[in-house]
C-alpha cells in the first residue's frame, strides 16, 4: 500500500478504535436500570431511567427546578436538599454553598447524577410551576439587538408576580443538538395571563439567543417553562431604586406597568436608571417618559455612556454607575423610607451597581437582583 | 522478536522508583510536581492517578507499538499514537473510576484528566520503546515509575509542609523558588542511589 496513506490511516483507525470503545463503555457504564425518586418523604415517587443529573431527569416527569443556565452549573439556583448519600459535594458546587446548606446536604441538582434509589426534598410550590405550549404572536426589534417577543398561551393562564422569570426551551436547531433551556424576565404585566413577553438581546454565540434572532419566526411554536424567580417589589415604604441596562428592562417594564394599574404600595418612590452606550441602544424611552408625566412617583434617569455629538442626546450621560453615583449624592432625597435596590443586567453591571450602593449606606440585604450567568 | 534486554522483575521495578526515577533522574511531570505538591491529600491523590495511568497506558501502548507500529513501520508517528491511545485510555478509566468506585473518583477529582497531559506519562513509555523492553518488564517498568513519580511527590509535600511554617526563608525565595532548590537537593539525594541498580 502506498506509505503515505499507510500513516494517517492507522492513526484514524487507532482513534476510531479508541472512541468506539469510548462509547460502548458509556452505554454499558452509564445503564443504572430504573431507579426511583422519592420526594418529600415517599409524598411523590417517581420511576426513571438512571444515569442523567437530578435536573433533567425531573424535568423529564414534568417537575421543574429553577435552574437560570440550563444545567451547566455556573448559575447555582437549582438547589435542593438530597436525603440519600450521593458521595460528597463536588468542586463544581461548592462556590455555591453555605457552611450550613453543606451540613444540610443541599446540592445542585444539575450536579448530582440519579444512580441508585434517591431521596430528596423540594419545596412544594415547584409543582405548581408548568410547561407552557405558546405560539409566537408578535416580533418585533426595539433596538439593533434586541427584540420583543410576544408569546400568546395557546391555553389555560399563566400566574405570577412581576419580576418573575420563565425559561424558554429551545429545540436543536443547525448544529445544536440538544435541546436548552435559557431563563429570560417576563417584560408583560401579570394581569395580562394569556400573553407572555420577553425581550431578548442577541448574544454573539449564545444558543438561545441565536436561535430567536435568525429562526423564530411569527406563528412558530415554542415552550415556556414557569415561572420562577424571587426577584419582585418588596412591600416597605422605602423608596426603589432600580438600575437596568440591555434587556435588563424586561422585570421592570413589567413592575412599573403593574405598580401604575395597581397603585399597589403607593408609599414608594420609584427611580428607574437605564444605561445604554448610544441612542441606537436606548428604547422605550417614550413610553417611559411618558408614564413618567402622568405619574408623579415614577422618575426616569436614562444615561448614554457613549454619546456621539450629532446625537444631539439631552439627558444624562457617563457610565451607569457614575450616573447612579451622582444621583444617590445629590438628587435623590434621603428621608427617613430609605431606599432599596433593584437591578437587571449585566454580573459586571450588577457588581458595580452594588458597590455603589453599598457606598451610600444600602445594605446588601436590600439589594435584590437575579443573576444570569 | 523483541530484542529485551536481560534484566530481573524486581530490579527493574526498584531501578524505575530510585536509580532512574522519573521525576528526580529524567525531570519529567515537573509542572504538576511542583503545582500540586503544595497540598498533601491532592498529590496522594495525583500519585495514585499517575501510578495508575502509567502502568496501565503502559501495557497497552507497549500492545500497539508491537503489533501496530513496527509491523507497519510507521515508527515516525508513534509520538502521536501514543498521544492518542494515553488520551482514550485516561477517558475509558476515568468512565471505569467513576462506575465502580465513586470515592476513588472523587478523591482524584479534576486530576485524573489532567494526567492526559503530564509528560511522566509519555517520557516512560518513550523509554519503554527505547529500550526494547519485552511486556512484562514494560508493565513493571510502568508500574514503578509512576510509584517513583508518586514517592517523589509525597515527599516534596512533607518537606513543603515543614518549609511553610518556617519564617526564615526570605520572602523572594517563598513558594516556587524554594520548592526548585529542594526539588535539586532531592535529585542529588536519589543520585546516591546509582550505584545500588543499575538499568539502561
Amino acid at each position: 500500500m502506498n506509505p503515505i496513506l499507510i500513516g494517517p490511516l492507522t492513526v484514524a483507525g487507532i482513534s476510531t478504535v479508541l472512541a468506539l470503545i469510548i462509547a460502548v463503555l458509556d452505554k454499558v457504564l452509564n445503564n443504572y436500570g430504573e431507579v426511583e425518586i422519592s420526594i418529600n418523604g415517599g409524598e411523590k415517587k417517581l420511576q426513571v431511567k438512571g444515569g442523567a443529573p437530578l435536573l433533567s431527569t425531573l424535568a423529564a416527569e414534568n417537575i421543574f427546578v429553577p435552574s437560570a443556565c440550563g444545567g451547566r452549573g455556573t448559575c447555582g439556583a437549582c438547589k435542593c436538599r438530597v436525603i440519600s448519600d450521593v458521595g460528597p459535594h463536588l468542586p463544581t458546587e461548592l462556590p455555591f454553598m453555605s457552611p450550613d446548606e453543606i451540613a444540610h446536604n443541599v446540592r445542585l441538582s444539575c450536579q448530582v447524577k440519579v444512580r441508585s434509589n434517591i431521596e430528596i426534598e423540594l419545596p412544594r410550590e415547584l409543582f405548581s410551576i408548568k410547561k407552557y405550549k405558546t405560539h409566537v404572536e408578535k416580533i418585533r426589534d426595539v433596538t439593533h439587538d434586541i427584540k420583543e417577543v410576544l408569546f400568546t398561551l395557546d391555553s389555560g393562564e399563566i400566574e405570577f408576580v412581576s419580576g418573575q422569570y420563565v425559561q424558554l426551551v429551545v429545540p436543536p436547531y443547525g448544529d445544536i443538538k440538544e435541546s436548552a433551556q435559557r431563563a429570560y424576565s417576563m417584560s408583560s404585566k401579570p394581569s395580562d395571563k394569556k400573553h407572555v413577553e420577553l425581550l431578548i438581546r442577541l448574544v454573539p454565540g449564545g444558543i438561545a439567543t441565536t436561535w430567536v434572532h435568525k429562526f423564530l419566526k411569527e406563528g412558530d411554536t415554542v415552550e415556556l417553562v414557569g415561572p420562577f424567580g424571587e426577584f419582585r417589589v418588596h412591600d416597605t415604604p422605602a423608596a426603589m431604586i432600580c438600575v437596568a441596562g440591555g434587556s435588563g428592562m424586561a422585570p421592570f417594564k413589567s413592575i412599573f406597568y403593574n405598580l401604575y394599574e395597581t397603585n399597589a404600595f403607593p408609599e414608594k418612590d420609584i427611580w428607574y436608571f437605564f444605561g445604554a452606550r448610544t441612542s441606537k441602544d436606548m428604547f422605550y424611552l417614550e413610553e417611559l417618559r411618558e408614564l413618567q408625566a402622568k405619574w408623579p412617583r415614577f422618575h426616569l434617569v436614562a444615561a448614554l455612556s457613549e454619546p456621539s455629538p450629532e446625537e444631539n442626546w439631552a439627558g444624562d450621560t457617563g457610565l451607569i454607575t457614575d450616573v447612579l453615583d451622582r444621583y444617590l449624592q445629590t438628587v435623590i432625597p434621603k428621608n427617613d423610607k430609605g431606599w432599596e435596590g433593584y437591578l437587571c443586567g449585566s454580573p459586571g453591571m450588577i457588581n458595580a451597581c452594588i458597590n455603589v450602593m453599598k457606598k451610600h449606606g444600602i445594605t446588601e440585604d436590600k439589594i435584590y437582583y437575579d443573576k444570569f450567568a | 522478536m523483541i530484542d529485551a534486554p536481560s534484566v530481573g522483575l524486581l530490579s527493574l521495578f526498584l531501578a524505575s522508583i530510585l536509580t532512574s526515577n522519573v521525576l528526580l533522574a529524567n525531570f519529567l511531570g515537573t509542572c504538576s510536581f511542583i503545582s500540586i505538591s503544595k497540598d498533601f491529600k491532592s498529590s496522594m491523590g495525583l500519585g495514585v492517578a499517575v501510578t495508575l495511568v502509567i502502568g496501565i497506558t503502559a501495557a497497552v501502548c507497549w500492545a500497539v507499538l508491537y503489533f501496530i507500529i513496527k509491523p507497519l513501520g510507521i515508527e515516525y508517528l508513534s509520538f502521536i499514537i501514543f498521544i492518542i491511545v494515553i488520551a482514550g485510555v485516561v477517558q475509558m478509566l476515568e468512565m471505569i473510576i467513576d462506575r465502580f468506585s465513586p470515592a476513588l473518583y472523587m478523591a482524584l477529582g479534576i486530576f485524573l484528566p489532567l494526567i492526559t497531559v503530564n509528560c511522566a506519562v509519555l517520557g516512560v513509555i518513550l523509554f519503554m520503546q527505547i529500550r526494547k523492553y519485552n511486556f512484562p518488564q514494560a508493565v513493571v517498568f510502568g508500574f514503578g515509575s509512576g510509584a517513583g513519580w508518586w514517592l517523589a511527590i509525597m515527599l516534596l509535600a512533607s518537606i513543603r509542609k515543614k518549609l511553610d511554617s518556617n519564617n526564615a526563608i526570605p520572602a523572594g525565595l517563598k513558594g516556587t523558588g524554594i520548592t526548585l532548590i529542594t526539588i535539586g537537593f532531592m535529585a542529588m539525594a536519589f543520585v546516591g542511589f546509582s550505584g545500588m541498580i543499575a538499568v539502561q
